[in-house]
């Protein structure tokens, strides 16, 4: 029983994760319609500038907010620069875009600061919380976490429903012409769309790194199963993400502690196209597909 | 019209891709006696993981040897002629091996290949470098699959291979933890599953209650951890790489399970491990959550600054290889390179490949270098060092106690205690012959 | 202009000299080079047959797959069985590779059939990452980590014995490749091709027309799958290795690059990108090593120039190398037309730039 309630609780603070970079992918979607491939590299690029901020000056929070600041400029800095050109093309090319940035990324920090990955500190401590004499595998900096990861998805469901900004957000990603004759500033929608996904990456960013360590490649796991998240869960969905992220760590915790850890990325294959295909557009999809 | 159009591009494209491929070639076909040896220079290759999820803590080896290598040219190198090392990058892509391997042996043409690094990299092109007779010296992996001198006479290995290390940590467990639970934490290739083996051969199966693997490239290791927290182990084998060490400690800290630690040789590097647990340790050097771990070594602890051998491993790195930190996979790549040129010696001023290959068959288990045991080399065994020496991190530093002990890597093979003299480097650093 | 050559006009026929003068250039090019520059030349003419299957999927039948790499997977993994284990011949283990990805494809078409644009991407890259880890799993058949090696491709005696090794796979590689580029090219044209174009613009109209929406789009998977199951089984032939490490992730998402560098939707582009993917590594290589840096940048230095090159080419040239082709070569014949209009000559009329692709 212990190990289905230590497996229960790693399966949410590793889906917590997940649920992190999926809700950046989810943002980035919505306001703009383009799969970012390359948000593992920019919040890889920012956990690095928080590390050295930590390293330098030994405030953790100092870094934190440095990187969510980073974050934001990043994000803004690459939807003016490239993003720009490519959003009205094929949606291929912007994949391709972000697939180049996302390698020169790795490699501009690989230059920068060595391929050797290095420790980063934890928010709160570790320690797992003593329950009647033993140990849960979950501590208080997985409870941050977890509540920063919903605070962080209620506050972008709260602005895609409720607020002007949200809504002008997504009538530029949905009908950018429209929009513009109705006097939305298109361009400046899509370019607060970019920072904020950024600065929600960057958040994930510091909430992993300590678990695994950052390095250049370091990421590339966790983006992954955070876009896998993100797809379980449905692009256009905030609660989605979360909730994608969370049912794709439990079931990786249960496999990978039941059957083996080599069955853990064909486990999310397996759960991807049995959501998909009884909800071709996530769980929390709200399309009605018409059959002609 | 449009036809013709077509036939005339998909010709005109088909040569202009050979003519590009032409164009970014550099010279093609050797036709020397010895490829790869001029009267002034030696030309070795090398495939490594330079970047990619592998990269850390490997990428520094090769530098590593190449700062050695240019130690030795600055003192004249070996009978005039300096050694070059083409390091190039396979991302621990087999595909990119063979690839890179190709590359180095058809158009680089080097003289051999040295200290190829990885098990499913290096298989890849085994049998291409053993059917074009290119000396495949001292491979950078513990895997068995080097030492067969019949069927594979140009490749080597050169560190203690898995199973012989997985053996003597478990005598050493037999020994001094019988009856008590072991767990095992690997990882899921050839390097854990050889450990595996070798503590299996050593101890009764009834004594090790659990064996989790993990694969490479994951990041949650806690169920592993757990169940073996669980299955009540008060001992816990790692053989696992300095990041999986790590990661494995953080969900042992977790959860509050403290088991006597003993890890590989490959994953205990404190430098390495301790870096990557700073953080955890409030400001000091990072290694209290290894503190007391077991391992084992196959050469003078890194740390060990009062050892000639690392006095002038470090005197090199700080000339030549000044950007990286002292650690064992710097003594490592250094270590391998002093062997290569040792032999180079040996093989005397007419440099032939197979004077190379005959040379460390024939006496390179007679080699003094840092190693502490001696090499497993004949004309059937390509072995690389036969045994390892038990070691604690203590204080931060893993210190070797016990004594040098060697075996063979068949099962219920004896293991003995080696009593030969350590040697000493030459004065000058560089090997005579 | 068309009187230099008769060109036939069924575009079986068309296809197959199309497929005979790639031949003929192939086996000129594979005589005047190296024995290093052959290997490359057959790594990118297998990569040429699975690019050739996937930009008629992307291009043509509009679906996005990021998985094509563990499709190759698939029929490396066959012939190295097949030809390791049960010593079987060449080209029966690689039909049998193509028929084991084609049969992969139904399964996979199928559900990605239900499925559109980031969604089926995920799907994809879901299955990227996933089959390979059967090879570990089930590591007594597949050989786990370190995969299977395979005796490399018996050069036939009729060659002479210093015929080199890299040259026959050179070949090898290359009459696939004519398979492919004969099919292909075909399907293309045909009215297969035709309702695969419709369903991309619009599936409620083409329905409408009577297209089985699902069955159309399933049956360019397939097609794509076979592509990919035979320039797996290429690759295991050329390498002589089948391993999880050469097929992760990182090579569906360069075969997509390589398909829209190229120019989505053309044969011609998938040319291009299959030399993009062979070539661009190593010139980045040598561009890195000919400045003397620290070890630290040159390692990472060509990675960061493909990633450069990969933002500039679509920044550039958002249809690809083909595309930049083809307007150079519009704008060469629009110029030359205005000029013999200038002149005074009136031309033979039509000729605009073709705009179907290639």
């Amino acid at each position: 029983m212990t190990r289905f309630i230590d497996l229960t609780l790693n399966g949410i603070s590793t889906g917590a994760v997940y649920a992190a970079v999926a809700l950046a992918l989810v943002m980035i979607w919505r306001a703009t319609r383009i799969v970012n491939f390359a948000q593992g590299g920019m919040l890889m690029i920012t956990t690095f500038i928080a590390s050295d901020v930590i390293g330098s000056t030994g405030s953790y929070w100092l870094g934190f907010f440095v990187a969510l600041a980073c974050g934001l400029v990043l994000g803004a800095l690459v939807e003016r620069v490239l993003i720009r050109r490519v959003e009205g093309g094929p949606p291929l090319n912007a994949v391709i875009v972000a697939l180049g940035l996302l390698i020169l990324l790795e490699a501009v920090a690989g230059m920068i600061w060595g391929n050797t990955p290095r420790s980063f500190p934890p928010a709160f401590s570790i320690r797992g919380y003593d329950v009647g004499g033993t140990r849960l595998l979950f501590a208080p900096n997985d409870t941050f976490t977890v509540l920063v990861v919903l605070g962080v998805a209620v506050a972008l469901w709260l602005l895609f429903r409720f607020t002007d900004l949200g809504l002008r957000m997504r009538a530029s990603a949905l009908a950018p012409e429209v929009a513009r004759l109705l006097g939305v500033r298109v361009g400046r929608m899509f370019t607060l769309g970019w920072a904020l996904a950024a600065l929600v990456g960057s958040l994930a960013g510091v909430l992993v790194a300590p678990s695994v360590f950052v390095g250049p490649s370091q990421f590339d796991p966790v983006l992954i199963f955070g876009f896998t998240a993100a797809v379980l869960g449905g692009l256009d969905s905030p609660p989605g993400a979360v909730v994608g992220g969370v049912v794709l760590g439990l079931v990786l915790s249960y496999v990978s502690g039941y059957e083996g850890a080599s069955l853990v990325t064909l486990a999310a294959l397996v759960v991807l196209v049995a959501v998909l295909m009884v909800r071709p557009g996530g769980l929390f999809s709200t399309r009605r597909e018409r059959r002609v | 019209m449009r036809a013709t159009r077509l036939r005339a591009a998909c010709g005109g494209c088909a040569l202009l891709m050979a003519a590009a491929v032409i164009a970014g070639c550099g010279s093609s076909g050797g036709g020397a006696s010895a490829p790869g040896v001029t009267a002034t220079s030696i030309t070795f290759g090398t495939h490594q993981p330079l970047t990619g999820p592998a990269a850390p803590g490997y990428s520094e080896i090769a530098p590593a040897s190449q700062a050695y290598f240019d130690y030795v040219n600055a003192h004249g190198g070996v009978y005039g002629r300096k050694i070059h090392l083409i390091i190039k990058n396979d991302e621990y892509n087999p595909t990119n091996t063979v690839t890179v391997v190709h590359e180095l042996v058809l158009k680089d043409n080097v003289f051999g290949i040295f200290e190829g690094l990885g098990t499913p990299t290096h298989t890849k092109v085994v049998g291409f470098l053993n059917s074009e007779k290119v000396p495949d010296m001292f491979v950078a992996s513990g895997c068995p699959c080097w030492d067969k001198g019949a069927e594979q006479p140009y490749t080597f290995g050169w560190q203690p291979n898995y199973t012989i290390e997985g053996k003597v940590l478990g005598q050493y467990l037999k020994q001094h933890f019988a009856g008590k639970k072991v767990g095992v934490f690997y990882q899921d290739d050839d390097f854990g599953n050889g450990g595996l083996a070798g503590i299996r051969d050593e101890l009764p199966a009834s004594q090790i209650v659990s064996a989790q693997s993990y694969q490479p490239g994951t990041t949650n290791v806690a169920p592993e951890i757990s169940a073996i927290k669980s299955s009540g182990a008060e001992v816990l084998v790692d053989f696992t790489v300095p990041i999986y060490t790590a990661l494995g400690q953080l969900t042992s800290y977790t959860l509050g399970y403290k088991p006597q630690l003993v890890v590989s040789n490959v994953g205990i590097d404190p430098t390495t491990v301790g870096g990557l647990l700073k953080t955890y340790s409030k400001g000091k050097a990072g290694t209290e959550l290894i503190e007391g771990a077991i391992t084992d070594g196959y050469m003078p602890a890194s740390s060990d600054t009062s050892n000639p051998w690392i006095a002038l491993f470090r005197k090199v790195k700080d000339e030549y290889d000044k950007s990286a930190p002292f650690d064992g996979n710097v003594e490592y790549g250094m270590a391998t390179a002093y062997t290569l040129v040792q032999a180079l010696e040996l093989a005397g001023k007419e440099l032939t490949r197979e004077k190379l290959v005959d040379v460390v068959e024939e006496k390179g288990a007679e080699l003094k270098g840092p190693g502490l045991v001696p090499f497993r080399y004949s004309k059937t065994e390509h072995g690389g060092y036969g045994g390892v020496e038990m070691g604690q991190v203590r204080g931060g530093k893993i210190v070797l106690f016990g004594g040098p002990m060697v075996t063979e890597p068949t099962a219920g093979s004896p293991i003995t205690p080696y009593t030969g003299a350590e040697s000493s480097p030459p004065s000058s650093g560089v090997p005579s012959p | 202009m068309s009187a230099l050559v008769r060109v036939p006009r069924s575009t079986l026929a068309r296809s197959l000299g199309l497929a005979l003068a790639g031949g003929a250039a192939l086996l000129v090019a594979s005589e005047l080079l190296g024995s290093y520059q052959d290997l490359q030349l057959a790594s990118g003419t297998y990569y040429f047959i699975v690019l050739a299957g996937l930009t008629m999927l992307t291009g043509l039948s509009g679906q996005i797959s990021l998985g094509h790499g563990a499709l190759m997977a698939v029929g490396a993994y066959t012939v190295a069985l097949l030809v390791g284990n049960e010593h079987w011949a060449l080209v029966p283990a690689l039909a049998a590779a193509t028929a084991v990805g084609a049969a992969v494809g139904v399964a996979v078409g199928a559900a990605a059939s239900r499925l559109r644009g980031p969604y089926l991407a995920g799907a994809t890259l879901a299955l990227a990452i996933g089959l390979p880890a059967l090879a570990e799993k089930y590591s007594g058949t597949f050989g786990g980590a370190n995969g299977l090696v395979i005796n490399p491709p018996a050069v036939p005696a009729g060659l002479g014995v210093s015929f080199p090794l890299e040259r026959w796979e050179a070949w090898i590689a290359g009459a696939g490749a004519l398979v492919v580029v004969f099919v292909i090219n075909n399907l293309v044209r045909s009215g297969v091709g035709r309702s695969l174009r419709a369903v991309r613009d619009d599936e409620i109209a083409a329905s409408l027309c009577g297209l089985h929406v699902g069955r159309v789009q399933t049956l360019a998977f397939v097609v794509s799958a076979a592509c990919a199951g035979l320039g797996g089984g290429m690759l295991a032939v050329v390498l002589q290795l089948a391993a999880p490490g050469a097929f992760q992730l990182q090579l569906s998402l360069s075969l997509l690059t390589a398909i829209v560098l190229g120019g989505l939707g053309s044969q011609l582009g998938a040319i291009w990108g299959a030399a993009v993917l062979v070539l661009l590594p190593t010139w980045t290589e040598h561009l890195s090593h000919s400045f003397s840096l620290s070890q630290q940048v040159s390692a990472n230095l060509p990675l960061a120039i493909y990633g450069a090159v990969l933002i500039g080419a679509m920044l550039v040239w958002p249809s690809g190398i083909q595309g930049a082709l083809r307007r150079i070569y519009a704008a060469a014949r629009r110029s030359s037309v205005g000029l013999k209009r200038l002149e005074g000559n009136p031309t033979s009329g039509s000729g605009g730039a073709g705009n179907e692709s290639n």
